[in-house]
């Protein structure tokens, strides 16, 4: 079987997989991250994603051969180190913009990669076409607007102290 | 302390796992040794199985079994069973034909399952599954109910003629017709209410679990209520007694009615577990989901109201066809009975009603509960019909409904379809919800809308909801083969934190802070020093579930009941320690005090005492503090309330867009307002889905269409609004926390609201109706083909 080495949560791993494993399944079922979910089969629902190399993926959708190389980031790296929640999980407490919480890991990183490419600002329209890809049934996405709105300031006053 | 009782939105204990990834959900549980099941399924909509051939498949790499319909026979495992029995006009008995775990001699419905193949991975199992040979002779298939009652129409079951579940009905046909032979007018309207699919985010899964050692069975299931599931698993289907299976229902990923009921999927992996000896999972892949959860919905109706000539309601007549689909589900039978016809008097004094229905067996999949449950139906039926009212007498919308609405001070109110309502006040709703979504102002939004190209409308829906089921004794009298009960169990613990196992289960609802508050409230202690336990049938005593908005009203209630005993058994303690008399003792804010003087004692001196009995009444009273209560509700619970949608509709492309959604809901005492916003948006949400988007489709021959999320339309968040919601209160009058419920109510309220708003929208293109999803399409073909009246006209 094929191998992959790839970094994920930090943390540096090599797994043999077959050609047709998914990344979620890498990460699901060989390294025991269960936060990443499965809510579909046809790459529409969004509770897969995470960051590859920086940037949002459907977990689903990638072939774990194709993450080989790469820095993964899921829900469970999030927070940091001494488990303080990252803002957006903060906002996403704070604003109840989650109820059976399936579909939040992947709304959260979605949001946290919406938040980053946004410097600029981010109006609610935006916040919803920015959600396109992602599913939730419980919420009516209401609350999860209202979250990523609050998140946003925090991320970018964050960034900007650090600068 | 802080504020963290009854009243408080205090942020939920449950976030912290869930937004760091250590949830528990069913997919995340894996047992030592476990191997993996897959569900070869029918891909054919009615079809004679002359022949199964696993040979190939048994023979594949990785696999340890693969099991058929036969083989759970010679095991004499049973079938699925149902829950409710409904008796016909004539008084037989419904048709209730066998519901095999795994079809034996004949599919039913495309998602039918046949076959399981178990094998060390998903993946061999899944290509094993593939191997397996399947002869089918095709035979002609029914989705629709109305091709399903068709004279000569293909019979779903043998036994079944006609199609025909059962031909119900409710009210005194003879004294409505009396009632409509003397109407000055008769509003009549034909409608369906679409037919959806539930679609929780999370799969449903099931690990089933067998210790050889000791024989015992686990499940662990995606399920609102796993001591149904037990019941129903164990008695009925495997023949394992209650001792030796544990049910676990960990975090589970929505339900909305979809994960009430006793599936296939539970049973077989369950039942193999046993055989192979060791763990078996199965988790549901999406296209699964659509072809074998319960579906929702799915009735065909004619409805007639008889009014007097200044718009008296005089009586309501209804006929209604419900698709039942393949087979009876866990609850199906009393969805379209018990929680359809007696909820159609609505918010209406209505004086007589008349309502028959006819279930229908077609070539569909399982129709059950889902979010709302009979009662959306019965709502949209109403609010169109007396919207359609309004139109066809020329009386003001706002007007006619409170002509008749049952007024504040008719309470308890006996409706003619069985129900008696204990509070409310419609009048308050309405007025709350109009003022906040600014009903008045409407006509200068209309006209700004028009001069950009738009049409813009507004709809009402005063709306009413039985839920907090149910009486044991009604339900009991009415088919049902449960009772609705609820049980608590409280610890106290030595040093004064506080355990809750309650029979209830969370999903969503957030139900480890909200029962976690009626601790704080009723006892005084911290909210971080209580724990709520649910789903797991080794840990609580019993318990129904979560469904039919329930948890608080029954749970809640059981839970006090528990609380009233520990606080009785703590005075008799502290009036013990404290040298008093048990009448003086009061208890309040955590505190046991002797009336009258500056003795207390705190509720953790009560507890150690009673752990540590040293200065104890142990003559009289058993040591440790742990109380477990049943209750029985007395009565159903009746939120209700208005919604008003605002919406605007594209004329180049039929696209509407709910600018405004305002929910002001009476469901009773709040504990948590933030969660109950938080519900109210939710439900909403899923009802401007079935008005706008959401339709399962099915072809003339049973083909599932619309069977991913490809095809079925689920609302996105640019499809959806910021949902303002508000609560206008009345107290219910027969439990002791005064709670309706909330998790209902935003999909019952919502769509007759929207499709009120479209069809107002629509005004000057003489639409009289629209069903629901009112998709581009269909108002895209109603702007080309009519000509919009001219203002003066």
């Amino acid at each position: 079987m094929p191998q992959v080495t790839l970094t994920v949560n930090g943390k540096r791993h090599t797994v043999e997989v077959e050609g047709r494993t998914l990344l979620v399944e890498l990460l699901r079922e060989k390294l025991g991250l269960t936060g990443t979910h499965v809510g579909c089969d046809t790459s529409q629902c969004g509770a897969c994603v995470v960051h590859v190399d920086g940037v949002s993926a459907k977990s689903c959708t990638m072939l774990a051969l194709q993450a080989d190389g790469s820095n993964v980031l899921t829900i469970e790296g999030l927070a940091a180190a001494d488990g303080t929640l990252h803002p957006m999980q903060e906002m996403f407490r704070e604003h109840h913009a989650l109820q059976c919480g399936f579909c939040t890991p992947g709304m959260v990183m979605s949001a946290v990669d919406l938040v980053n490419a946004h410097p600029e600002g981010l109006s609610e329209k935006q916040i919803r076409e920015g959600l396109e890809g992602n599913l939730c049934r419980c919420t009516g996405y209401h609350n999860i607007v209202k979250a990523i709105a609050a998140a946003w300031p925090l991320m970018h006053q964050k960034a900007a102290a650090a600068e | 302390m802080p504020f963290e009782g009854i009243g408080a939105a205090v942020r939920r204990k449950e976030d912290a796992r869930f937004l760091s990834g250590r949830g528990n959900y069913t997919d995340d549980i894996n047992r030592p040794g476990q191997l993996y099941a897959y569900v070869r399924r029918s891909d054919r909509p009615h079809a004679r199985i002359s022949r199964i051939d696993t040979t190939q498949a048994s023979k594949a790499p990785g696999v340890m079994a693969v099991f058929t319909g036969a083989d759970m026979a010679a095991d004499n495992i049973g079938g699925l069973p149902c829950g409710w029995q409904i008796h016909c006009k004539d008084g037989s008995p419904m048709k209730e034909p066998p519901h095999p775990v795994l079809a034996v001699d004949k599919v039913r419905h495309v998602g039918d399952p046949i076959a399981v193949v178990v094998a060390e991975t998903k993946q061999a199992a899944k290509d094993a599954a593939e191997l397996i040979e399947i002869d089918y002779q095709e035979l002609p298939a029914v989705a629709s109910v109305r091709d399903a009652v068709a004279s000569g129409a293909p019979l779903v079951h043998d036994d079944a003629p006609g199609n025909i579940c059962y031909d119900w009905h409710i009210g005194d046909k003879a004294v409505v017709d009396a009632a409509f032979a003397k109407a000055a007018k008769v509003v009549k309207l034909e409608l369906t209410n679409n037919r959806l699919i539930p679609n929780a985010m999370e799969p449903r899964a099931a690990v089933g679990d067998f210790d050889p050692n000791s024989g015992d069975f686990t499940l662990y299931t995606t399920s609102q209520n796993p001591h149904v599931i037990r019941l129903l698993m164990g008695a009925f289907v495997l023949h394992i007694p209650e001792n030796k299976l544990r049910v676990v229902a960990p975090d589970v990923g929505g339900g909305f009615g979809s994960k009430i009921y006793h599936y296939a999927e539970e049973a077989t992996v369950t039942w193999a577990a046993g055989k192979v000896r060791r763990p078996v999972k199965w988790t549901a892949e999406r296209a699964e989901s659509f072809m074998s959860d319960a579906h929702g919905r799915d009735h065909d109706t004619v409805a007639e109201m008889a009014l007097d000539a200044d718009g008296t309601f005089l009586g309501l007549r209804v006929s209604t066809l419900a698709n039942m689909g393949g087979y009876l589900s866990t609850f199906a039978p009393c969805i379209p009975t018990y929680l359809y016809a007696t909820l159609l008097a609505g918010v209406y004094k209505t004086p007589v009603i008349y309502c028959e229905v006819k279930a229908v067996f077609t070539n569909t999949v399982p129709v059950d509960a889902y979010r709302g449950a009979g009662r959306p139906e019965a709502t949209f039926l109403l609010e169109r019909l007396v919207d359609v009212c309004a139109r066809d007498t020329g009386m003001d919308r706002v007007a006619i409904r409170r002509k008749n609405f049952i007024p504040a001070d008719a309470f308890p109110y006996q409706t003619p379809v069985a129900l008696q309502y204990d509070s409310g006040d419609y009048q308050a709703t309405l007025d709350a919800c109009l003022k906040a979504a600014d009903y008045a102002g409407f006509e200068a939004r209309r006209g700004a809308a028009a001069a950009k190209g738009k049409l813009r409308g507004i709809g009402i829906s005063t709306y009413l909801e039985a839920c907090g089921i149910a009486p044991s004794a009604v339900v009991g009298s009415l088919g049902a083969r449960a009772g609705l009960y609820e049980v608590a169990n409280i610890k106290v613990h030595p040093t004064g934190s506080v355990t809750v196992y309650t029979g209830t289960h969370s999903h969503g609802q957030g139900h480890e802070t909200t029962l976690a508050q009626l601790v704080c409230d009723q006892l005084g202690v911290p909210l971080d020093q209580v724990e709520v336990v649910h789903g797991d049938t080794g840990k609580i005593p019993f318990g129904m579930g979560t469904y039919g908005s329930r948890s608080l009203a029954v749970g809640g209630t059981a839970m006090v009941k528990a609380m009233d005993k520990i606080i009785a058994k703590g005075k008799k303690i502290a009036a013990h320690l404290m040298e008093a008399s048990v009448e003086d003792i009061e208890f309040k804010d955590g505190q046991f005090s002797v009336a009258g003087t500056d003795k207390s004692k705190t509720l953790t001196d009560i507890s150690l005492a009673a752990y540590v009995p040293h200065n104890y009444p142990i003559e009289e009273l058993e040591p440790g503090l742990d109380e477990t209560a049943f209750y029985d509700p007395k009565n159903f619970t009746f939120p209700g309330g208005c919604h008003v949608a605002e919406v605007e509709i594209d004329k180049d492309t039929g696209v509407t867009e709910v600018v405004n959604f305002v929910a002001v809901d009476d469901v009773g005492r709040v504990i948590n307002p933030m969660i109950v916003e938080g519900q109210v948006q939710g439900g909403v949400a899923q009802g401007i889905g079935q008005a706008l988007l959401e339709n399962a489709v099915y072809d003339e021959g049973g083909q599932l269409l619309s069977g991913s999320f490809m095809d079925y339309s689920m609302p996105r968040a640019n499809d959806l609004p910021m949902i303002t919601v508000g609560t206008e209160i009345t107290l219910c009058t027969h439990n002791p926390l005064g709670v309706k419920g909330c998790g209902e109510v935003g999909a019952i309220g919502s769509p007759p609201a929207v499709i009120n708003a479209v069809i107002d929208a629509l005004k000057d293109y003489g639409v009289r109706h629209i069903d629901m999803p009112a998709s581009p399409q269909k108002l895209w073909s109603i702007i080309q083909s009519g000509t919009p009246r001219m203002a003066a006209e």
